[in-house]
């Protein structure tokens, strides 16, 4: 079989349990709080309507006559129960969120408001184009911003999330690929890169083989330029790459491909790092994906929705897919299927119903307008600075594998060596919680042995960063000094350690009422 | 009866003309817990070298090779319902499949019980 | 800067520590003719927040706003009210600003709200599991076509020309890449069932077949019983592929699920998310429990921790991106953590007596407007069952008759030219939808605008 080096620990090691001398078994403000199911409120709601007028019905027979079995809850129920869960939420608004390669800035509450402005929110996607310019045309200045700050030459919006945007511009190379008359049939991947790559080139019908490091945590050049041929259609690298150090052989790297006729595209997750001095289309980059959730701080929301919107070089722009926004003199117009064929013909299709992340164009639009040219720019020199600051003050406690080959960019990454007593990188992620953070990216980049990716972001302060330093320094010297109690963290959360084992052996995605559960049994 | 491993961490229990395939305890202990296997119906032909069953384990999902090429005769489906037996007795009760050799020679270049046990130790 | 916390002398102070002249000296690896000196040429410096909010309240004022005037389009996205208590409830920090819940010990307010979620999507669409979200309805759909040909392993799709053609449209730039066969057909304007080929499909499914997807509602507002084509897709070893774009629908006509489908995929915007012009919408994604390994996207499961207390945990998955790697089932790494979420709220406050009277309030307006502009000269009502959408066939072409209707204040649906370009057969198509939110006054707006321009 083939060995996959994350295999870690995941079922809680039995231990002194917490308990909680409460009646409720709450502790003062931690709640806990059932599902609504249990809430037993099957007839309740908390929407009034207005009576329906009579009419005879028109459904075809087809009305329904069984119970759904949802519930229903008043509004103070609700707005209780989801206030209740909130508060066992980790949250940016509560403190440093360490997650490298997630780019976890602050996110403005201007964004919320211009979102919900009711020409950009109450507007429908089909509305005739003329009743929607402001719309299309905050889409085509938010390209615009994107297009001049990578330095590209056009952009596609619809994309939903950033591994969408990975599949469009691979999708766009193939296109271009076989419109040339030379589908090729493999991707390069650099053996540090996320998992969505190689996963999206495998669903865009490429095989994908891997281009190893070198000792100084960067692509090896000389393997890569021996690898290309000409079935090799595309390279895909994420630059800063995922150890958070540059990749000063780009430019190298991306002539030699383009010289064996193959294309670059760059997984753009750590802009953050250059955003606004330095353009990856001067690195000599086809397509690269934005993830607007990340370097342009639309909020993450508990895990999406984001927006990955890819710029595209020359070559690759007649590729690119619909619908796209054009502006025609003073107006704004919307390429679709229709309009395609005189402009655009060659574009490889669809990705999406409708257009693409309204929402999150306009709070990037903001986030952006907000910091202008100037600010962007800041925000990348502060981001590399923090990254920096947390690496040079933690590399005496916790190893830093690349922390001998210059700065890193805005990510710090550490591994587990040195940590005695059978402890692991999994063990300080948990004492870290009990201090009152939430973990940095574990096991990534693969790598790197128990690797810690440490992202700070530019929107924390210098006291910010002190603390999270002093609570970081303070659980790598426990796990140093092969500190047992580790293994039982966290002991401070709303929940100690969870068997994920039992949750993968026997599924149960969906709730069952114990009566029900006992009958199936 | 003669008993093989790969470099891959199968092993191979050969009686005959059929053999029985599992993982052995090395590659369990990586894996961790394992949660789902899925182990070839039979009348499949399997090549050596190819994926012939698939483990996950709550982190990693591994695929299972064909240490030698042939049809499968039997898929342990006692691991349907109990794949914790791959970590509990990876080498006895945890086999994954049964199948009927079609070309013996290509035991010839699996490593026996000592040669497996120095590959691992050099792992 | 309001947003960049970092102070001269903070970093200063930093740079001193690390053993650094400047912020520009970290940049060494950067080659000097990629490396910007100063700021990028052409673009604006730095906004105060009331600079930014006039700048983009200006282009939010030119755009003709929904709830402004007589709506009524719908489509594939649904124009509901939402209460006031969701957006505050999501809004909350600790739901907005929160991560995918990696470390379940400390996302507990996540994973609940996700098993709840997926609950209410199971039980709304008649299945056994559902999974976590995915980014819309129409890759949602995309997603279940590649989950049928993976557990058939055969290579044809059979799709009713009552699919979304966005969906159609997204299905088939896939397919030019993966190779799968996608058998598709324009919908008519049928009296009696508008945009139902049931007999197509039912020729059309063979050995070859993986799936048959059909839409229900379809994109004419149609709805017919799915279990004839359910039994006859099994008979033949295939799967029934069930898309529902608009789920209020549900609160009053039977599920895709009871009704035999396999998997059930959908949009679920309509409850909770609101028209957004398009995104970010909520792709919604349920099967029978014998697939559930085979199921694309997040899942939240169910768990005891270390003191035996019930928590809940993303689980099964090696099946996704970051761990299989290119065996992945699919890439997506995202759901649509907050658009579900809201969903979740919505449905928690309506609970299934509210989605039932919302469905019938839908429905009994829906009605009373055809009956009222079937009336109108040079309008018949394409005749058939429907929930809150249904087609009108305008004596002449609609998409110029929608324009004309804007200038007298109305956006008065959907025309089939607009979805369809090119097809004459349906350029006189009008689609309708009545939700909750439309008054009389707004349906005799739309009459008299019809009877002006159809004059």
């Amino acid at each position: 079989m083939s060995m996959n080096r994350e295999g870690r620990p995941t079922r809680p090691e039995a231990g002194e349990g917490t308990k909680t001398d409460t009646f409720t078994g709450n502790r003062a403000l931690m709640l806990e709080e059932p599902l609504i199911f249990e809430l037993k409120e099957e007839e309740g709601t908390g929407v009034d309507f207005a009576d329906a007028p009579q009419v005879e019905s028109r459904l075809g027979g087809l009305e329904r006559n069984r119970s759904i079995g949802i519930p229903g809850l008043s509004e103070p129920q609700t707005v209780r129960h989801y206030t209740r869960l909130s508060r066992q939420n980790y949250a940016i608004d509560l403190g440093l969120f360490p997650l490298g390669s997630c780019t976890m800035k602050h996110n403005p509450r201007l964004n919320e408001k211009v979102a919900r402005m009711p020409g950009f929110a109450d507007i429908h996607p089909l509305q005739p184009t003329d009743t929607v310019q402001g719309a299309l045309g905050l889409i085509h200045m938010l390209g615009e911003w994107l297009i001049r700050l990578t330095g590209m030459h056009s952009v596609a919006m619809s994309p939903k999330a950033g591994a969408h945007g990975e599949l469009c511009g691979l999708l766009a190379i193939r296109a271009a690929l076989e419109a040339r008359g030379d589908a090729r049939e493999v991707i390069l991947v650099p053996e540090s890169a996320h998992g969505t790559n190689p996963a999206t080139a495998a669903f865009a019908g490429y095989r994908v083989e891997s281009i190893p490091a070198n000792e100084r945590g960067r692509v090896d050049t000389e393997a890569l330029k021996e690898r290309l041929g000409p079935d090799v259609a595309a390279v895909m690298i994420t630059n800063p790459n995922t150890c958070g150090l540059f990749e000063p052989d780009m430019i190298e790297i991306s002539e030699a491909v383009h010289a064996a006729g193959g294309l670059v595209y760059c997984d753009g997750a750590n802009f953050n790092a250059i955003v606004g001095r330095v353009r990856p289309g001067d690195l000599g980059i086809d397509a690269m994906h934005i993830n607007l959730h990340k370097t342009f701080s639309t909020p993450h929301g508990g895990g999406g929705p984001g927006s990955g919107p890819v710029v595209f070089s020359e070559a690759l722009t007649p590729f690119a897919p619909l619908p796209f926004v054009e502006q025609q003199g003073e107006h704004f117009a919307l390429i679709e299927e229709e309009t395609a064929g005189e402009h655009h013909g060659q574009g490889f299709g669809r990705m999406t119903a409708f257009h693409g992340q309204m929402g999150m164009f306009t709070r990037a639009m903001a986030y952006i307008l907000s910091h202008g040219a100037d600010g962007l720019r800041q925000v990348s020199g502060d981001a590399v600075l923090n990254a920096n600051y947390i690496l040079r003050q933690l590399e005496d406690v916790l190893d830093a594998p690349f922390g001998d080959s210059g700065p890193c960019m805005h990510e710090a990454l550490f591994s587990d060596c040195g940590f005695q007593g059978g402890l692991s990188t999994l063990d300080l992620a948990k004492g870290l919680i009990d201090e009152g953070y939430h973990p940095m990216t574990m096991y990534f980049p693969l790598v790197v042995h128990g690797a810690m990716l440490v992202e700070p972001t530019e929107t924390e302060s210098k006291e910010a960063l002190d603390q999270f330093i002093g609570a970081l320094r303070s659980v790598a010297e426990r796990a140093k000094a092969g500190d047992q109690t580790l293994k039982a963290a966290p002991v401070h959360a709303p929940r100690r350690r969870l068997d994920e084992t039992l949750a993968a052996r026997k599924p149960v995605l969906v709730y069952k009422e114990p009566e029900r559960a006992q009958a199936a049994e | 009866m003669s008993l093989y491993f790969t470099k891959e961490h199968e092993w191979i229990r050969v009686e005959g003309d059929t053999a029985i395939v599992g993982i052995t305890d090395f590659a369990q202990a990586q894996l961790g817990d394992v949660v789902f296997v899925e182990v070839p119906e039979a009348g499949r032909q399997v090549t050596k070298g190819a994926e012939a069953a698939v483990v996950e384990s709550v982190k990693a999902a591994s695929d299972v090779y064909a240490p030698v090429s042939g049809e499968v005769v039997e898929g342990n489906q006692a691991l349907v319902d109990a794949p914790d037996l791959v970590n509990t007795d990876a080498e006895g009760e945890g086999w994954f499949f049964r199948l009927r050799l079609s070309n013996a020679s290509e035991l010839d270049g699996l490593m026996d019980a000592d040669a497996y046990r120095a590959f691992c130790d050099s792992q | 800067m309001r947003y960049l916390p970092l102070a001269e002398a903070d970093r200063q102070a930093m740079l001193r520590a690390i053993g650094s002249n400047s912020v520009e000296d970290l940049f060494v690896d950067v080659p000097e003719g990629a490396r910007l000196s100063g700021k990028i040429e052409g673009l604006a410096d730095h906004a105060t927040e009331l600079s930014v909010e006039r700048q983009l309240g200006t282009l939010a004022r030119r755009n003709l706003v929904a709830g402004e005037v007589p709506f009524f389009l719908g489509c594939g996205a649904y124009r509901h009210h939402i209460p006031a208590s969701v957006d505050h409830l999501i809004q909350r920090g600790e739901f907005l600003t929160s991560y995918t819940p990696y470390q379940p010990e400390i996302a507990q307010g996540t994973l609940q709200a996700l098993f709840e979620f997926q609950t209410q999507v199971a039980r709304l669409y008649g299945c056994d599991v559902a999974n976590a979200s995915m980014y819309d309805g129409s890759t949602a759909c995309w997603e279940a076509i590649v989950m049928a040909r993976r557990i058939k392993r055969r290579g044809k799709t059979v799709i009713s020309a009552g699919l979304h053609p966005h969906y159609v449209g997204v299905a088939q730039t896939m397919a030019r890449f993966t190779g799968d066969v996608l058998d598709v057909a324009l919908p008519e304007l049928t009296d009696g069932a508008p945009g139902d080929d049931a007999d197509r499909l039912l020729a059309a499914i063979d050995g070859e077949t993986s799936a048959v997807v059909v839409q229900y509602p379809n994109i004419l507002g149609h709805v017919r019983d799915l279990s004839e084509i359910a039994e006859r897709a099994h008979a033949a070893g295939a799967l029934l592929i069930a898309v529902v774009t608009e789920p209020v629908a549900l609160g009053l006509i039977r599920s895709p699920g009871e009704m035999g489908a396999d998997i059930v995929v959908g949009e679920g915007q309509a409850i909770g998310v609101g028209l957004n012009f398009g995104g970010p919408y909520v792709g919604l994604f349920a099967c029978k429990e014998k697939f559930v390994r085979q199921m694309p996207g997040r899942l939240c499961g169910e768990t005891v921790d270390a003191d035996g207390k019930r928590g809940f945990v993303l689980t099964l998955s090696t099946r996704e991106q970051h761990i299989r790697r290119e065996k992945a089932t699919s890439n997506i790494c995202t759901n649509s953590g907050l658009c579900a979420l809201a969903f979740s709220v919505h449905m928690t406050l309506l609970g299934e007596k509210g989605l039932r009277q919302l469905a019938e309030l839908n429905h009994a307006k829906a009605v009373a407007a055809a009956e009222r502009l079937s009336k109108v000269p040079g309008v018949e009502l394409v005749s058939g069952p429907f929930l809150n959408e249904f087609t009108l066939r305008l004596r002449k072409e609609a998409r110029p008759v929608v324009r004309a209707m804007v200038d007298r204040g109305v956006l008065g649906g959907v025309s089939l030219g607009r979805l369809y370009p090119g097809a004459e057969a349906l350029r006189n198509g009008l689609v309708v939808a009545v939700t909750e939110t439309v008054t009389n006054e707004d349906v005799e707006a739309l009459a008299g605008a019809l009877e002006e321009t159809l004059a």
